[in-house]
């Protein structure tokens, strides 16, 4: 259960993702969407800060977010599942609260 | 305030849900934390345990000595120590946040829960709803 | 489940009313109910009849209208967060001695409360912003 935490914001504009790795439990999922999906791409400047997180949480990335930025040709770190709107909704069905990183 | 502006004519169940405001940007250079405190104020009715954390420039929300004369804008600040009296007494400062920003607990108007982020993550665990800015 | 989606941001500046409708489109087809939308901050300007986006773009407002109106949503737009930003319906014309009022079909406009009430009867509280 826990908590499924949304993150939106680019790491490279704004310190949302550090914020919320501050505070997340174990069991809590990360969902990175619309510029949160950058954060996901291998080789980016925050590819060690989500490695280690992925050790601790579960993290996903927003396909359609994912694909509408160019990055359908790009690897994403390993690790991170890919899931659609509908996806979205059943992560925020099997945690007890959503938490927005804005 | 009329029952229309304050949209609670619909009686709710005697439920009391543990909700948390988090409050993660600065005052005045945008409308979040104002805007955020005009839901605090209303939501003080509906006897819910209400809890109001800071942490990110949130933290500058309650940095004491607000002046705002010179920039044409409402001095929002003195709300946050009217909390108080509407039974919202629950305020949480991430530590990290305001450690970050070189400033203490003195340089905060109200008194606070000052948190480490384990602490604060651990009690964002335990609410069921978060209202995020 | 019932979910309760808080929208902060409006229409095209940001991707937050988007993701909110493409979230409320796939909750509601794997058969969850919405309590409420509640529109906030400057999530309040979805809810402008006025809004005239390029032929070639989507049309954000009518597009809620339209999900309100197959599914008997509630789009409530918040009254003072409204009032700030000149959105008005046809009582808070009259009240506020107003010449013209511009909510939407489908939203109606109420206070903060409705968002309290939101969060008490919904199971999950989802918030769009930026």
């Amino acid at each position: 259960m826990g908590t499924l935490h949304t993150i939106n914001k680019s790491p490279f504009e704004k310190r949302s993702l550090e914020s919320c790795l501050r505070v997340t439990l174990p069991g809590s999922t990360i969902l990175l969407i619309e510029d949160g999906v950058y954060a996901a791409m291998k080789g980016g400047e925050f590819e060690a800060t989500l490695v280690a997180a992925i050790d601790r949480v579960k993290v996903c990335c927003l396909q359609p977010d994912w694909l509408a930025r160019g990055l359908g040709d790009r690897t994403a770190i390993e690790g991170i599942d890919f899931v659609d709107y509908e996806g979205f909704v059943a992560l925020a069905v099997a945690h007890e609260r959503v938490q927005a990183w804005l | 305030m009329s029952d229309q502006e304050s949209g609670d004519e619909g009686a709710t169940t005697g439920v009391v849900k543990k909700l948390m405001y988090v409050n993660r940007r600065a005052p005045y250079g945008s409308i979040y934390a104002l805007e955020a405190l005009e839901i605090v104020l209303v939501g003080a009715a509906f006897d819910q345990d209400v809890s109001v954390a800071f942490m990110d420039d949130g933290v500058y929300q309650l940095k004491r000595g607000q002046d705002t004369e010179g920039i044409g804008m409402k001095n929002f600040s003195p709300a946050y120590r009217a909390l108080e009296m509407y039974d919202v007494e629950k305020l949480f400062v991430e530590e990290e946040s305001m450690s970050a920003r070189g400033l203490r607990v003195e340089d905060l108007l109200v008194p606070v829960e000052v948190l480490s982020a384990a602490a604060l993550g651990r009690l964002m665990d335990e609410q069921d709803v978060l209202f995020n800015f | 489940m019932k979910f309760g989606l808080m929208i902060n941001e409006g229409p095209y500046q940001h991707q937050a009313s988007d993701s909110a409708l493409q979230f409320a489109r796939a909750a509601l087809a794997a058969g969850h109910e919405i309590f409420r939308v509640f529109f906030y901050l400057d999530g309040v300007n979805n809810g402008t009849r006025l809004t005239t986006p390029p032929q070639d773009d989507r049309h954000l407002q009518r597009k809620w209208t339209a999900l309100a109106a197959e599914h008997e949503l509630d789009l409530v737009v918040c009254i003072a967060a409204a009032q700030r930003r000149g959105i008005v319906d046809e009582a808070e014309m009259k009240r506020h001695g107003k010449d013209a009022h511009n909510l939407a079909p489908g939203f109606r406009i109420s206070g903060l409360g409705q968002l309290i009430e939101t969060a008490i009867e919904a199971d999950r509280l989802v918030v769009f912003g930026d």
